[in-house]
């Protein structure tokens, strides 16, 4: 046609082609009713999952007992108890059998006691009491832990399951729209529009700013509602680890992303995706039971935090415990970084092999050579 | 001008197109016709860049095409497939705008294409609720929408109802009238029959005919007439070098040795009364295309 006549349209740049490629993904996300709910669930879990920890560390009452004359002096002391003073040890003692109090505190009747007092109990000896008016012998600890054990575990299952979560539901994704333009032929119409690196790129990008906004939200929602519900104290224990579970999980989200989007363009029905992208879902859930198995081995969770699949989740833990030197997240961040690239390399080259191969999986093999 | 030369392509030792050459003219239909296999949809996925050759090129105008060259092509793939959940202005606006278009003229295109088509009451359902017919012209449309000064369709169509075929064929006539190069593949030889001012025959990988379609009728007619006449016509079988092939009343097909022989039964059936027609038997595409194959 003469040039006069028609609209000048120049070529899109690498980068817009991928931008624009990202953006058809995200409207794509935000108009799924699925993406929707899946993400409100996951939002709504994690703001519960603050507020039912504030509502149990806040319902600690303290333990009701009975005390008869001058063993009050004693149980005072602690001040860990919540006291009904009693007239007579038998008082006291119905009042044990009637469960109004967990037990009761009298006077000792022996002369040789240590203590001077005699614990009352109803059918089996009351720990908690007992350890509170026991006399323990100087304790010296060598090299005290930084975080108290079963927080340390809850945060590490926290970030084990975030990840599994985020990375699976938009690997999934991924390997669904790579499938989908495979399946009804539109990948034709793309690749003889753009490049296929910037079609890859344009969903990995998209797919990535969604699971990454998602963390964002749920970073900032468990910020605020540990704020809010005055556990500011283990805010500023967990709020480094946040940051730095956010961008170890951009890098490492990257990775899956091109990964899952390799193994999808493989097959070309949606029926074959999950036995497709299976390999993938193992190297996302191997540190996840990695986290819940052997969060307490500072040894695994060196190596995990170094190995690229497994620092998203290794890395961030041990920051939280306080055993990863400085520059260690940085190191683990570089090695990270450099395997995104290659698997970004060897994904785009499978992908752009793959994608015209209809009908049966194309091998591995052959994807990447040809 | 398009200009296809030397392409070669195997997949693995199986070479399925062998020193492919050919032109499409500026604002020339050309019909792309060959068998199941013949290696249409690779030799037009290697115009546009899908597939790379083995050896040749592809040139616009003398140059070879390169990447960014693509995006002025219109391409319908012969597997059709749009986003099935995506709205249908949005997808054709999301393929302008992929092609370079700023989004006010990809969306001035697509409206306008729409109601080209047909389309403007289902311009806001998705793809997977129209029904067959608006699929296909919806595709159409995703291949024209850019304002491509190249077409490159492959069987465009395929499952179309003959209410859209007549609206297809118009819109690309009005492409090539415009001076677009217009390349398209078809099992529908009667419509590349009608549409084509260019033939190009594809055998086994390799171009068996190519060549304007009146050229080629030309070359594969043969010496046989008919005609038609107000009495009967009886005598052309007494006349000198000619063979009658079917005879009925006023209408006789003969075979003539020499023009001249053919032209001496005209000029006697004018002095005996009216012709109605005369005129040189032309083969059909079908015809052409099975000789040329064979």
């Amino acid at each position: 046609m003469s040039n006069a006549t028609r609209p000048v349209h120049t070529a899109p740049t690498f980068a817009q082609s991928v931008w624009l490629v990202s953006n058809r993904e995200i409207t794509a996300r935000l108009r799924s009713k699925s993406f929707l709910i899946a993400t409100g669930i996951l939002l709504l879990i994690s703001v519960a999952s603050v507020v039912v920890g504030s509502l149990l560390s806040q319902n600690t009452t303290l333990t009701k007992v009975a005390v008869v004359g001058t063993a009050i002096s004693v149980v005072e002391q602690t001040e860990a108890f919540d006291i009904v003073e009693s007239d007579t040890v038998k008082e006291a003692e119905a009042l044990v059998r009637d469960g109004s109090v967990d037990a009761a505190v009298v006077p000792s009747g022996s002369a040789d006691s240590l203590l001077g007092i005699t614990v009352i109990a109803l059918d089996s000896a009351p720990i908690d009491v007992l350890g509170t008016l026991s006399v323990s012998p100087d304790l010296k600890i060598l090299e005290p832990a930084s975080q108290n054990g079963f927080l340390a575990y809850l945060v590490a299952i926290g970030f084990g399951i975030i990840f599994l979560m985020s990375a699976t539901t938009f690997g999934a994704t991924i390997a669904q729209s790579v499938v989908e333009e495979k399946q009804t032929r539109i990948v034709e119409i793309l690749m003889s529009t753009i490049s296929v690196r910037a079609l890859l790129a344009g969903k990995v990008l998209g797919n990535s700013l969604m699971a990454f906004g998602q963390i964002v939200a749920i970073g900032l929602l468990v910020s605020v509602g540990l704020a809010v519900t005055g556990q500011r104290v283990l805010l500023a224990d967990v709020g480094p680890a946040i940051i730095w579970f956010a961008v170890f999980f951009a890098f490492g989200f990257v990775l899956l992303a091109s990964l899952y989007a390799a193994t999808a363009s493989m097959v070309s029905r949606q029926e074959d995706v999950g036995s497709a992208t299976s390999p993938v879902l193992f190297l996302v859930m191997i540190p996840y039971f990695l986290v819940v198995f052997f969060n307490d081995n500072p040894l695994v969770l060196a190596i995990m935090s170094y190995v690229p699949f497994s620092a998203p989740v290794g890395m961030p833990v041990r920051i939280f415990l306080g055993d990863a030197e400085w520059w260690e997240p940085v190191l683990s961040l570089v090695v990270l970084a450099l395997s995104t690239i290659v698997v970004i390399l060897i994904g785009s080259r499978i992908y752009s092999n793959a994608l015209l191969r209809m009908g049966a999986r194309v091998s591995l093999r052959e994807a990447l050579h040809k | 001008m398009l200009d296809i030369r030397g392409v070669t392509k195997s997949y693995g030792i199986r070479e399925v197109l062998t020193d492919v050459s050919f032109t499409v003219g500026d604002g020339r239909m050309t019909g792309f016709v060959g068998a199941n296999g013949a290696g249409k949809t690779t030799t037009m996925r290697i115009i546009l860049g899908v597939l790379s050759p083995d050896t040749g090129t592809v040139f616009i105008d003398g140059v070879p095409v390169t990447a960014s060259d693509r995006r002025r092509f219109g391409y319908m793939p012969e597997e059709r497939g749009l986003y099935p959940k995506m709205k249908v202005a949005e997808q054709l606006v999301y393929l302008a705008r992929l092609h370079g278009l700023t989004p006010a003229s990809a969306r001035r295109n697509t409206a306008d294409l729409l109601e080209r088509l047909g389309l403007t009451e289902r311009a806001g359902d998705t793809v997977e609720s129209l029904s067959l017919g608006n699929q296909q012209r919806a595709q159409i449309a995703a291949a024209l929408v850019h304002d491509p000064e190249f077409l490159v369709l492959d069987e465009p169509f395929s499952g179309l109802d003959p209410l859209a075929v007549e609206v297809v064929m118009s819109v690309l006539a009005g492409y090539a009238a415009q001076g677009a190069p217009v390349l398209f593949s078809s099992h529908q030889l009667d419509i590349v029959e009608r549409l084509c001012d260019d033939l190009v025959i594809i055998a086994d990988g390799e171009i068996r005919a190519n060549g304007s379609r009146e050229a080629l009728r030309e070359q594969h007619s043969s010496p046989r007439f008919e005609i038609r006449t107000q009495g009967d016509t009886g005598w052309v079988r007494s006349q000198p070098g000619i063979t009658v092939i079917d005879f009925d009343g006023d209408f006789a097909v003969f075979e003539a040795e020499t023009d001249a022989a053919s032209q001496a039964v005209l000029q006697h059936a004018i002095t005996l009364g009216a012709v109605h027609s005369f005129s040189q038997q032309r083969p059909t595409l079908a015809t052409i295309f099975k000789e040329v194959i064979a």
